[in-house]
């Protein structure tokens, strides 16, 4: 187990440590967010059906463009002199190297979401904490990470990076992200994670899946 | 060594390996013994970086069998990793740590112990200390190099594969990469060690192969090749 938990610590620590150097993912992402979230509040009429029927949406879209943009920032460091070689050359699973990769963004993002929502909630008049919103951050950026991070590895050795990568994730991370808005909707309008029973377990599922699939999809992919 | 000494440390049946409809290994067979330093010369685009990103275990082959220390190639990887130590033209370094964290990263991904202690000695082995807390970005060529070959010392693999190692190497470098890959207290040690110096190949290496196209043209063990003008002739028979 000491074999496995290490290196995942380890590619946690390199990229934490390369974060706090360059600035480059948070930064990105926080700066893209902030205007995402900024830019619908003034452009959405403040009335309540409204905000309620726009915010949860652009509560996620600012969440997901920015974590596409900032896993895509994440893999582009490892591209530069082929450093991901060294993650591929150490005595580990490619499955060690995939969660390595994914538990990173994920710290990254949920660090953005933790700035980022209490803004959004003063600017669309939601409570700035909303306790239930705790559960739907951490499973659907769990959702977004997973699958985000397999498609930014795939397109680490292409040009057309920042192009591809969306277009690859948004069919498959769909679900999730429409699972995600629909409990975000139902929680800022007070109906609490119970009146979201359907969704709840459906992003769940998502998790589930994706966390055993991508793993191995990942290893395909870094393969020559 | 027990189970190590039994075969050869490396041994390719039939190797084959393409990008799209390039093809880069073509049928290749080689044996290297435990204890042996092979020099693999080549033209461009003969294979040379191929073979070694198989035997890295970066590329995975299309057909053929290859076991390093015994372990076949697709099915003891991570055992294959923990034998091998791994230069290559590109540093895998990461830019904007310094040496020592780029050092201290590969230990914890080694999950090695006394990793301090082992980082000091390879350090020590290519007079990296200087350099060690400078980010990899601001370094030359040449220290971004040292520091690559430290990183591949640092888990004492008993298979050095080294792609064309000397290049941006200053005199001093090329004489620790010399004493390393001819390190007498490392009698089991397999080097698989790339180059377009031929010199440097006949000066370093006990046995020679010369690949072409993907294929293996030429093989010799460096005694019974008298002079470099003797594997120069070759060289450029078999050229493209």
């Amino acid at each position: 187990m000491k074999r496995y938990i290490k290196p995942i610590a380890a590619i946690i620590w390199k990229d934490t440590l390369l974060e706090l150097r360059t600035k480059d993912t948070v930064v990105a992402v926080l700066v893209f967010s902030l205007l995402v979230v900024v830019v619908f509040s003034f452009a959405v009429d403040p009335t309540p059906q409204i905000v309620a029927l726009t915010a949860p949406g652009v509560l996620w879209i600012s969440f997901v463009f920015g974590g596409i943009l900032g896993m895509s920032r994440s893999f582009s460091s490892e591209a530069e002199n082929s450093s991901i070689s060294t993650l591929l050359i150490a005595p580990i699973g490619r499955d060690a190297i995939f969660f390595g990769k994914m538990l990173s963004s994920l710290l990254f993002m949920l660090l953005v979401e933790i700035l980022v929502f209490p803004i959004f909630a003063a600017l669309f008049n939601f409570p700035l904490l909303v306790i239930e919103m705790v559960p739907i951050l951490v499973l659907s950026t769990v959702a977004v990470v997973t699958v985000g991070t397999v498609f930014s590895s795939m397109s680490i050795n292409t040009k057309a990076r920042e192009v591809l990568l969306p277009v690859l994730f948004f069919p498959i991370a769909l679900p999730a992200i429409i699972a995600a808005v629909e409990i975000t909707g139902a929680v800022l309008q007070g109906s609490g994670l119970l009146g979201v029973a359907d969704w709840l377990p459906l992003l769940a599922a998502f998790d589930l899946i994706f966390l055993v699939v991508c793993p191995v999809a990942f290893s395909f992919v870094v393969q020559d | 060594m027990t189970q190590l000494d039994k075969g050869p440390a490396i041994d390719i049946r039939g190797l084959n390996k393409a990008y799209g409809r390039r093809v880069a290994l073509r049928n290749l067979d080689l044996q290297v013994q435990w204890g042996t330093i092979l020099a693999v010369l080549g033209p461009n685009g003969s294979g040379k970086t191929t073979l070694i990103r198989v035997l890295a275990t970066l590329a995975k082959p299309d057909k053929g069998n290859v076991w390093i220390a015994g372990s076949e190639l697709g099915s003891g990887d991570s055992f294959i990793r923990r034998m091998i130590g791994v230069v290559t033209h590109d540093s895998l370094l990461y830019d904007e740590l310094s040496g020592l964290e780029n050092l201290q990263l590969a230990a914890k991904l080694f999950v090695l112990d006394n990793a301090d202690r082992k980082i000091e000695l390879v350090s020590d082995q290519m007079g990296i200390q200087k350099r060690l807390y400078q980010r990899v970005g601001t370094l030359s060529h040449g220290w971004k190099k040292r520091i690559s070959i430290a990183r591949a010392l640092l888990h004492d693999p008993y298979i050095l594969l080294l792609d064309e190692p000397e290049n941006g190497l200053d005199q001093q470098a090329l004489s620790s990469l010399d004493q390393i890959i001819k390190d007498d207290s490392k009698a089991l040690r397999s080097v698989v060690m790339t180059t377009h110096n031929l010199e440097r190949g006949i000066s370093l290496a006990d046995e020679v192969v010369i690949l072409s196209n993907g294929r293996v043209v030429y093989k010799s063990s460096t005694e019974s090749v008298p002079d470099t003008a003797v594997l120069r002739e070759a060289y450029f028979q078999y050229r493209d």
